[in-house]
């Protein structure tokens, strides 16, 4: 497990941070969540030692994080860059091995890579021959090449078009499968909502949420129901306590506490269907950010 | 899971240094034109100005000419002569004159003409030298150019750590090796480059003193060349750290220009200040122990037969030293820097401990 615990960070006096504090599980694809500027670069950045913390401990399987294992990190900076005027597969290749894996070995997880990148016919080309999207995944090779054993990823579906999100998606999870715990950051709520099992919500500087996502959309759930009866759900706002969100015909829905609806609902005939109203990451996250 | 270390992580920036640049069209012409400069300097001088004086010669003048370093065409008349003159087929006629000769020419006297025609006294040296001052000077600015050339070609370490900022491919190498072993790793890798270049120097420098027929000028400069082989390298060394901390100074390839200023001076400065001073010989001292000049003036005090070889290995001794601080200032400078991005970074700023 990647523990990050009371991480804090200013520049100048504006403090970037404020004791972050999370957890990346093995196997478990982490959203990491946030506005821009709310600090998900800055934590990452921390992660991977090309910034200092002020304070706090970032560690991986009870060691702290430094120079000594960080190699077996694989980091995709916010900002892209790879050598343009090397070939790609010379470049994978390359920081495979100063990662610290044998050359032989480096070349046949870059063939590897770039065959599940889609990648293999311009694998003899510069990387600033390609197009952005394409240089994208390369990028997302450049991470992976040395098999590492934690994933950080900053951003890692900017730029990419609806297809090559699905590419890159099924090579990342073939990693959380085999037990590498990845933390990416997103802006774009939807994706995350689709592929992550835990999220990590900051704002900032400090964390506003944090764990799986079925339990943080319970959690946020409150006291949100949505009630479907046979005839006119009118009655439902003369229930004591209830606050009317919506009403449409038999659909109703309320915050209250559940069971008083229920009883009386069925006492007034048939129930169609009463379910918790569970909301999306968007809703939780303007909740709360 | 298996790690690089240092030394491997070094070897393999320096792998990749050597490799880019390599493959770059502009080394290649670089070194093509030295070469050929070298040559050139070193035969032209030969072919032009090997063959002796063309001369027309009429009637009795041609006694005057036997024996002499001329290249004679004997002609029927005086006129026939003073054609050839004016069609400047010959550089000048000699023809009687009364008792004696008279020489034609077309605009100006022809000195090295007269100078065969000449009974020149004897000649003593009391110092002799194995070395002219032509060739001296011909030392000091084939040196000089060299030093210069390699110094400029340290250029591409600054550019190379630039890259590295420009594109942020930056912040995955400083996650994955340390930063001193970036910077070793281009150090080495553009010195073996430039060791590499020096060596083929070397080896053809010997071919082009044959083919200029300057054979015993190469006994004298051999010494000489032994000895600015580990100079230039040390110098080189101590140029490149330089080159790599303005590299990590700014962000972008175009704010380069600002940062490379002193270490172009750094670079310039032993060409100049030899070239200037190279008949002085107390300010030649001097700049014989200075690290930055040391590199060009000790190895043409050396070939000038005014250093001892003491002098030199002291000389090399305080040139490796200021390489050991200077890589010790610049390797913190260059950590301090690498990371912090958006305009130029201050000295003071790189200098200072990591926030």
């Amino acid at each position: 497990m990647l523990t990050v615990r009371g991480i804090s960070r200013s520049f100048g006096d504006h403090k970037v941070l404020d004791e972050v504090s999370f957890d990346v599980r093995p196997g478990r694809m982490t959203g990491f969540l946030g506005a821009n500027g709310s600090g998900k670069t800055t934590t990452m950045r921390i992660v991977l030692g090309v910034l200092a913390a002020h304070g706090g401990t970032v560690s991986w399987k009870g060691t702290e994080v430094g120079p000594q294992n960080r190699p077996d990190f694989g980091y995709m900076p916010e900002e892209r860059g790879l050598y343009p005027k090397m070939k790609v597969r010379e470049q994978i290749t390359w920081l495979g091995r100063l990662h610290g894996v044998d050359r032989v070995t480096a070349e046949r997880n870059t063939d590897e890579l770039l065959e599940d990148l889609e990648l293999t016919g311009r694998a003899g080309d510069r990387l600033e021959a390609l197009s952005l999207g394409n240089q994208q995944r390369v990028q997302i090779a450049a991470a992976l090449v040395h098999d590492p054993d934690v994933l950080i990823l900053d951003e890692p579906f900017s730029g990419l078009d609806p297809i090559a999100v699905e590419t890159v998606l099924d090579v990342l999870r073939k990693r959380a499968a085999n037990g590498v715990p990845v933390l990416f950051s997103s802006h774009q709520l939807a994706i995350v909502e689709r592929l992550c099992d835990d999220v990590v919500i900051i704002s900032k500087g400090r964390i506003a949420a944090n764990g799986s996502r079925e339990e943080l959309r319970t959690r946020h759930a409150g006291e949100r129901y949505e009630i479907v009866v046979a005839q006119d759900a009118g009655w439902v706002r003369d229930v004591p306590g209830v606050t009317i969100l919506e009403l449409d015909g038999p659909r109703a829905v309320f915050e209250a506490e559940p069971q008083q609806v229920l009883r009386t609902a069925l006492d007034r005939g048939e129930v169609r269907s009463f379910t918790p109203v569970v909301p999306t990451l968007d809703e939780i996250f303007k909740e709360v950010v | 899971m298996a790690r690089a270390s240092f030394s491997q992580a070094t070897w393999l920036v320096a792998e990749r240094e050597m490799k880019t640049l390599v493959t770059t069209k502009g080394f290649w012409i670089g070194f093509a034109f030295t070469i050929i400069g070298l040559f050139a300097l070193t035969v032209l001088p030969t072919v032009f100005g090997g063959d002796d004086p063309k001369v027309a010669v009429v009637g009795s003048a041609a006694q005057a000419v036997q024996g002499k370093a001329l290249d004679v065409q004997e002609v029927g008349s005086v006129q026939e002569a003073a054609d050839l003159v004016r069609a400047d087929d010959v550089e000048a006629a000699i023809v009687p004159d009364g008792a004696g000769i008279k020489v034609l020419a077309l605009n100006s006297p022809p000195n090295d003409v007269v100078r065969e025609l000449v009974e020149s006294p004897p000649v003593e040296l009391l110092a002799a030298s194995a070395v002219t001052s032509g060739q001296r000077s011909v030392t000091v600015i084939v040196f000089g150019l060299v030093f210069l050339m390699f110094g400029m070609g340290g250029a591409a370490i600054a550019q190379s750590t630039v890259t590295e900022k420009q594109t942020r491919i930056v912040e995955i190498l400083v996650s994955t090796v340390p930063v001193r072993a970036l910077l070793a790793g281009k150090i080495l890798g553009h010195t073996i480059l430039t060791l590499g270049q020096v060596v083929v120097l070397a080896l053809t420098a010997p071919i082009a003193l044959r083919v200029a027929d300057l054979g015993t000028l190469l006994g004298v400069v051999a010494p000489a060349l032994g000895w600015f082989i580990p100079f230039l390298m040390f110098g080189f060394v101590l140029i490149s750290s330089m080159w790599a901390v303005a590299g990590a100074l700014v962000s972008r390839q175009e704010d380069l220009g600002s940062t490379m200023g002193l270490v172009m001076l750094a670079v310039m400065g032993p060409y100049f200040g030899v070239q200037f001073f190279y008949e002085n010989p107390a300010v030649l001292k001097v700049m014989s122990f200075v690290p930055f000049t040391a590199g060009v003036a000790m190895p043409v005090r050396l070939f000038a037969e005014q250093a001892q070889a003491w002098e030199a290995l002291l000389s090399l001794g305080i040139l490796a030293a200021t390489v050991v601080v200077i890589l010790l200032v610049a390797s913190r400078l260059y950590t301090g820097s690498l990371l912090q991005t958006g305009g130029r970074v201050k000295l003071a700023k790189a200098w200072a401990p990591a926030e």
